[in-house]
């Protein structure tokens, strides 16, 4: 019998250990009446204190919780609908707007702080204007390695046409669409330049002209790329607009990469109450002050986009090295939406057959 | 056959101890709970939702996806390259556990923590330090392999070869060496005491091993994709793209499914390659080991090619951790203790390593509790045919979570554990408990090969001689499986600190692990943070590395009690 007591006692230890395991945790945040939890991406963050001045002025605590980047955190909230993440949600950007909107994951609330100087960053009416704040942008461009083209005596490349001519044959890498949310952007930015019927051409130009493909964004920079950080022999990346100023070297004012800004997709990223929160007040409050020129300000240093609020500054350097593209490429995310699928597949099929 | 004549495999004519079912029940009770509630619920309830249709069951679903060219080269394509990365594991593997765990030389235990080292590296960052050496102009450029199945290959055969040469050779150190010796006296050739008498008596471990190898494989995702510049995608690939991008649960939920059944055919395999299970004469390791001599030379020279295989990628990580703007040195180890350039991260890296260090001790202790409690249970040989079935398909559900992807367990996770009493969906605690269940069958897995390979009788004589069942689960069982349980807990903290995929949708922004801030460094643009990411992936595998020879020290030293 005492084998059997044996038993019952270990069952009861592993029971106990794991329970009171379980005891050390905080359980449901949103019980508590004066917590706001933000559903956020991966690249979150913000300078020491922005947050806990939010709390001094509101009274409510944010609890930041991360539920990965583009697609992930959307299709998160649309499968949690019927008990929601958290009270408010920020890093929906322009390409999966749309299907936020339309699954209802959002309650109506833009920021009453929005004027007319914030115009171009607004979603079309009905089509998200009345749930979405936006909160940053960024561009993804071709990124280009200056050195290697002076010192290879060719001249860089200007527009999306210029890669598929035969000088530029084998210096193009870019992360996949399919696998890559700047992947995905690149792609994007193609469809927007040569229409919904063209831009399975102008690919097939690419794929022949020796564009490598790379699964993500890292390995296409670090490993492919021929700028001053990177191992590869490739002078032209798909990256962000902002990627250059990282690569200036202390003490140095010479830009040693830049970004093509002919050749951009703009992501803007917005900011919502999630539909079902107990704290709607609080939440519109957060949606606030993510607007605020306070975290505005902050946005760039801290996650290296740019501010949408007309009124923020930016930090220095940040004019010099880190450009923006004044006729970046666009497509209604509504349109973004309907196709996605489609010209993903579409894009595999060409690109990675 | 002359080894059989020490084996066992009758069940034996003693009464089992009375309680005997009750036991299984109860011991069996916690993990089947465990799984149950943290991976069978979850999964179950993400496969529904894909195919429930407006209230009703539509299972239209798997005649279309199943019929489309591209799902069936997918199945096709995770099958081979699992099944190709097993087979070429176990080949390599064994060599390298003979020399590890069966001869005795100076620095063996590091060599044994070494080989570890390999597994708890992000796949990023290998999937960058391999595609740094294989692509044009890189050190291998000339063997053409960037974005080959063959790259695929290395990598994989890199994660993974540590699963075999650990879990074969916890098996192989305790057996006992004089029944090949005799075969040998007896005249048989050394090819046919390996076929005859050494392969039978170590065939659980393999196929152990193989399975999980075949597992891990199936399911990898990361450096599937890296090195195979996406163009191999597998049924893993898609349930992530299916989910994550265009939430089409319902290709999700037949691609889950299908994923399911390969597993649970594999498992099937595996369980029938297992088995009879044979009773084995060990010994304390000390007496089976021996030196070195001229016989060893081919596994001696396959140890020495495959850990120079091993060492390039590692080497080149970190030569390139130590290279900074203002040429060679430690800066970039130093910045581990800022939060990186430009604010690059939440907190400093050694506050994640902190983070991880916690996290993993955690997921040791609940994988240690679950697995011991499920191996002493399926170790059992009940006599009711039923029961012994039963007993294999609890194995079986255990290796379960391996074998599934962590986007339908994570999802999962998301629309299950909302709702008191498991209301854990934002909760710390979820992190080590999916670190567990990934590390659950790599316990279970090294445990139970051992304890199955008691001679039942030895348990039956301690009862008859008047022991009460604690005292026999005590001084034998435990007794002989002690060594495994510890080489068990340091494999399951390899896991837990390397683990990502789970770890990444669970982690708060504010209490990252390593891997994560790794992941986070090698995503932003700049030299110094691409060398602050390598320098904290040396970090993570030096301090993998370093608790691995802590237990095996550890180990030995607690080898007196035999």
């Amino acid at each position: 019998m005492q084998k059997r007591n044996t038993i019952i006692g270990l069952t009861l230890a592993s029971a106990l250990a794991i329970g009171l395991a379980g005891c050390g945790s905080t359980g449901s945040v949103s019980d508590d009446a004066q917590k706001l939890v933000l559903i956020t991406h991966d690249s979150f963050n913000l300078s020491d204190g922005v947050l806990a001045e939010f709390s001094k002025q509101t009274g409510y605590e944010v609890e930041v919780q991360a539920a990965g980047d583009g697609g992930e955190l959307v299709n998160k909230l649309v499968l949690t609908k019927d008990s929601p993440l958290g009270d408010v949600v920020f890093g929906i950007d322009n390409t999966f707007a749309s299907l936020a909107v339309n699954e209802g994951v959002l309650e109506d609330y833009a920021s009453k702080d929005l004027t007319a100087a914030e115009e171009q960053y607004l979603l079309p009416a009905g089509s998200g204007r009345e749930q979405l704040t936006p909160i940053d942008n960024g561009d993804v461009c071709i990124n280009v390695d200056h050195e290697w083209f002076a010192d290879a005596g060719i001249e860089e490349p200007v527009t999306l046409d210029d890669l598929v001519k035969p000088e530029y044959k084998d210096l193009l890498v870019a992360p996949a669409a399919n696998s890559s949310s700047p992947g995905l952007a690149f792609l994007l930015a193609t469809v927007a330049a040569y229409g919904d019927d063209g831009w399975q051409d102008y690919w097939q130009q690419l794929v022949d002209n020796g564009v490598k493909i790379d699964a993500g964004w890292s390995d296409a920079y670090y490993v492919d790329f021929s700028g001053p950080s990177s191992e590869g022999d490739r002078p032209l990346v798909v990256s962000y607009a902002s990627s250059p100023p990282f690569e200036v070297p202390e003490g140095s004012s010479v830009a040693p990469t830049g970004a093509l800004l002919d050749t951009c997709f703009r992501q803007t990223e917005y900011a919502g109450v999630i539909a079902g929160t107990e704290h709607e007040e609080g939440a519109q409050k957060l949606v606030d002050f993510l607007f605020s020129v306070e975290v505005q300000n902050d946005i760039p240093e801290s996650m290296y986009v740019f501010p949408v609020n007309a009124l923020a500054t930016l930090p220095e350097g940040w004019s010099d090295y880190a450009r923006v593209a004044e006729n970046p490429y666009v497509i209604e995310p509504a349109e973004i939406d309907e196709n996605r699928k489609q010209w993903i597949s579409e894009w595999a099929a060409i690109a990675t057959p | 056959m002359g080894g059989d004549r020490h084996t066992v495999t009758a069940p034996a004519r003693v009464r089992p101890a009375p309680g005997t079912i009750l036991a299984i029940v109860l011991g069996a009770g916690l993990p089947l709970a465990f799984v149950g509630v943290f991976f069978a619920w979850p999964v179950g309830a993400m496969v529904l939702r894909g195919l429930v249709e407006n209230g009703a069951l539509d299972l239209g679903g798997f005649g279309e996806v199943l019929g489309r060219p591209r799902t069936l080269r997918l199945i096709g394509l995770t099958v081979g390259q699992a099944a190709l990365a097993s087979v070429i594991c176990v080949v390599l593997g064994l060599p390298i556990a003979h020399v590890l765990y069966r001869l005795r030389f100076r620095g063996q235990r590091m060599l044994r923590a070494l080989i570890v080292l390999p597994f708890v590296l992000p796949t990023v960052v290998v999937g960058v330090a391999f595609r740094t050496l294989l692509r044009k102009g890189g050190l291998l450029g000339p063997l053409e392999l960037d974005g080959t199945f063959a790259a695929i290959m290395l990598a994989l055969v890199f994660f993974n070869i540590a699963v075999v040469v650990r879990t074969v050779g916890s098996t192989w150190e305790g057996l006992d060496s004089r029944q090949e010796e005799a075969a040998r006296v007896l005249g048989a050739s050394p090819q046919r005491v390996w076929w005859t008498v050494t392969v039978p008596r170590l065939a659980p471990a393999i196929v152990s091993a193989a399975s999980i190898v075949f597992l891990f494989c199936s399911t990898a995702f990361g450096v599937v994709l890296v090195l195979g510049g996406t163009r191999f995608g597998t049924i893993e690939t898609e349930i992530y793209l299916l989910t994550t991008q265009f939430l089409d649960l319902r290709g999700a939920s037949v691609l889950s499914i299908t994923q399911l059944v390969v597993v649970v055919a594999v498992l099937l395999v595996a369980a029938r390659a297992r088995g009879r299970r044979t009773a084995q004469r060990r010994v304390a390791a000390a007496q089976s080991s021996r030196r070195p001599r001229r016989g060893d030379a081919p596994a001696i020279l396959v140890t020495l090619l495959v850990a120079a295989f091993l060492a390039l990628p590692i080497v080149a990580l970190v030569a390139r951790s130590l290279r900074t703007a203002d040429g060679w040195g430690i800066g970039n180890y130093l910045a581990l203790g800022g939060t990186g350039s430009r604010n690059a991260l939440v907190v400093p890296v050694w506050a994640a390593l902190g983070n991880s260090l916690a996290i993993a001790v955690q997921a040791t202790a609940i994988a240690l509790l679950i697995g011991l409690a499920a191996s002493l249970v399926i170790s059992r040989r009940p006599r009711s045919p039923g029961l012994r079935r039963a007993l294999t398909g609890f194995d079986g559900a255990l290796m379960l979570p391996l074998g599934v992807s962590a986007v339908t367990v994570g999802f999962g996770f998301l629309i299950t554990l909302n709702q008191p009493p498991f209301d854990l969906r934002s909760s710390p605690i979820l992190i080590p408990i999916a670190q567990a269940l990934v590390a659950l069958p790599l316990v279970v897995r090294t445990i139970l090969p051992v304890l199955t390979g008691i001679d039942s009788r030895m348990r039956e004589s301690a009862a008859v001689l008047g022991s009460p069942p604690w005292r026999v689960l005590r001084d034998v069982d435990l007794a002989i499986g002690w060594r495994p349980v510890v080489a068990a807990s340091g494999f399951a903290f390899a896991v837990a600190l390397g683990e990502f995929g789970a770890t990444s949708f669970l982690s708060r922004p504010d209490r990252p692990t390593l891997p994560v801030v790794i992941f986070r460094l090698i995503g932003l643009p700049g030299g110094d943070n691409l060398g602050m990411a390598l320098a904290a992936s040396v970090v993570l595998a030096a301090v993998t590395v370093g608790v691995i020879a802590l237990v095996e020290r550890l180990r030995v030293g607690t080898m007196g009690a035999f």
